[in-house]
């Protein structure tokens, strides 16, 4: 057992060197990504390709790998075995020149912040060789107002933005959004959203965790879904679950209740429908990308009772 | 078409300039924050007014012209050592620690900013403000307390250097002490008894030559009794040195202590230093 585990490790070990060598334009390669916590197995062989200029979505319940693999790509966490290859470089031996094509926002910030938004904006911005502008990206994160407001006295939305703003600032070729919209109002979801769809306009390759399926679905190409450290699916994001997943609901209401029935002729149910009049409560949906994924999910769950972990 | 980005390569010597940055950044930080400045930049202020005041009536000896000694001025030396421990070793111990369980290093260790700029910000901050403390220690010390500070050029040139080594060193061994707490919240209850101890038994709040000398031997494997006792050789008349172990400043010994522990520092930070606590 143990043998035929690493022989499958050698051998994807060396289909990552292969993949990396003719693909020069993924920017992050991942290949069957372990990671271990003492008896724990927090990610179970995840693989996965990032090409330059995508937004890929990283999707999946609380504690199912996400931040640990988010976190091994930007060089916090070392992996337990696999591959990783993150601009070309080894996150493990990542250098300050490395980290200066990057743009990480974390998940949880908790410092002091003695300074005014304009002040850290200006400090981060030095580390960098090519920054944007201060007050393009203040305007961009819509902190104009705060700007000379110290980043302890904002509220925990705006903090968020600061962290997007110093994620940014450094005019990053990848991305790493870590729960990006936590905290935000509507409002500034949807101004988060255009921010993301401009940078991606100008280049960036981004790789997000996010728990709201709609963001997902809006700015990413494709995603991949993690449930008990596994991928247990990756694709675009209007194919991903394969196509008996996406097949259209018609609902309407009736003399016996409420009816259901998945069809891929929903005009057609709809006009026999309408031979008996106009029904009630007539709606026709199509899967949302939070519909697939419950059901991917739920499914993956369901299978993991059945066949418990060793 | 889709754009492409590039990064250009990052400039050669940042990271001093860098650093520089890094230090007003960091004193900016220092003077905002109401208890560091409270608690470390004024504290050995306090104390020199408050031991002026209990021991007013004390016999601290005479110096060369028979003028007596007061209390301000026996406890000045005492208390720019002190000041050196407390800005160098305890206020960055315990805000390396925090900034380690804030998230600060996270991020800071995410982006392209060296390490070492960090540590030239972080000691930067140290010396500045230290330097500030030391000379409203002066000011207050003679303008209240009517203290007569030397005039003896080469006094001066001792303050210098025992000062520089002395914050180097504490501020160095602060970075070291910095991975000790476990937790931002714990590290004033785990740094906090070492200072307080060290500084007891280092000749700061007692006389130096009243302990036994088991502890006088004790305390001179560390660096505070050291820095005490080069402040004292600039500040106290010379012919108080006859209570001094061996009945000399030894200043030779000051360097040599205080030299031997920077680079036990230099070599624990470079051991120890971690921006963040990996798969904690």
């Amino acid at each position: 057992m143990r043998a035929s585990v690493e022989r499958r490790l050698a051998r994807n070990g060396a289909a990552a060197h292969h993949v990396r060598m003719t693909d020069s334009e993924a920017v992050v390669a991942v290949r069957d990504l372990r990671k271990t916590y003492g008896s724990f197995l927090a990610l179970d062989g995840v693989s996965f390709d990032i090409q330059r200029g995508e937004t890929f979505a990283l999707l999946g319940p609380n504690g199912a790998g996400k931040s640990t693999t988010i976190e091994i790509l930007e060089g916090y966490r070392d992996r337990t075995s696999g591959e990783a290859s993150v601009l070309g470089i080894d996150p493990h031996h990542g250098g300050v020149a490395w980290k200066a094509r990057l743009g990480i926002v974390l998940q949880n910030t908790g410092e002091q912040g003695n300074v005014t938004v304009t002040e850290q904006l200006t400090e981060f911005a030095r580390y960098y060789s090519n920054p944007r502008s201060v007050a393009e990206v203040i305007a961009a994160v819509g902190l104009e107002e705060k700007e000379k407001t110290l980043i302890r006295k904002l509220s925990g939305g705006q903090r968020r933005r600061v962290d997007v703003a110093l994620g940014i600032i450094g005019r990053p070729e990848l991305l790493f959004l870590d729960e990006p919209t936590t905290g935000f109002d509507p409002e500034a979801r949807r101004s988060f959203w255009d921010l993301v769809r401009k940078l991606k306009s100008e280049g960036t390759t981004i790789l997000l965790t996010t728990h709201y399926l709609d963001e997902a679905a809006q700015l990413s190409d494709r995603a991949g879904i993690i449930a008990g450290g596994k991928l247990i699916e990756i694709g675009k994001i209007d194919e991903i679950g394969g196509a008996d997943a996406r097949i259209p609901i018609v609902r309407w209401t009736d003399a016996k209740g409420a009816q259901e029935r998945r069809t891929n002729e929903p005009g057609k149910v709809v006009a026999d429908l309408m031979k008996s009049g106009e029904p009630k409560n007539l709606e026709i949906v199509r899967p949302s990308l939070e519909d697939v994924y419950l059901n991917l999910v739920e499914a993956y769950e369901a299978k993991e009772e059945l066949e418990p972990v060793r | 078409m889709t754009a492409t980005l590039t990064t250009p390569p990052l400039s050669g010597g940042r990271t001093i300039l860098l650093g520089l940055s890094r230090i007003r950044y960091e004193v900016r930080g220092y003077f905002r924050q109401a208890d560091s400045i409270f608690f470390t930049f004024l504290f050995p202020l306090l104390f020199l007014a408050l031991f002026s005041v209990i021991f007013s009536k004390g016999n601290f000896g005479k110096d060369a012209s028979g003028h007596a000694v007061t209390a301000a001025g026996y406890y000045l030396p005492a208390m720019l050592a002190a000041g050196l421990l407390l800005s160098g070793l305890q206020n960055m111990a315990i805000d390396i620690a925090g900034e380690k369980s804030d998230g600060t290093l996270k991020r800071l260790g995410g982006s392209p900013l060296p390490v070492f700029s960090y540590f030239i910000g972080k000691i930067g901050n140290v010396l500045v403000t230290g330097l500030a403390q030391a000379a409203l220690l002066f000011v207050v010390a003679a303008l209240a307390f009517g203290v007569n500070l030397p005039t003896d050029p080469a006094k001066w040139l001792t303050f210098a250097w025992v000062f520089l080594l002395g914050v180097t060193t504490c501020a160095i061994l602060g970075i070291a002490l910095s991975a000790l707490p476990r937790t931002g919240k714990s590290a004033v209850a785990v740094i906090i008894p070492i200072t307080l101890i060290l500084q007891f038994i280092s000749g700061v709040y007692i006389q130096f030559s009243v302990l036994p000398a088991w502890l006088q031997n004790f305390a001179s494997i560390f660096p505070l009794k050291w820095l005490a006792q080069g402040m004292r050789s600039v500040f106290l008349p010379d012919a108080f040195k006859a209570v001094e172990q061996g009945h000399t400043w030894n200043l030779t010994g000051v360097l040599i202590a205080t030299l031997i522990w920077l680079v036990v520092g230099l070599i624990l930070c470079r051991v120890t230093f971690r921006w963040i606590r990996k798969d904690s």
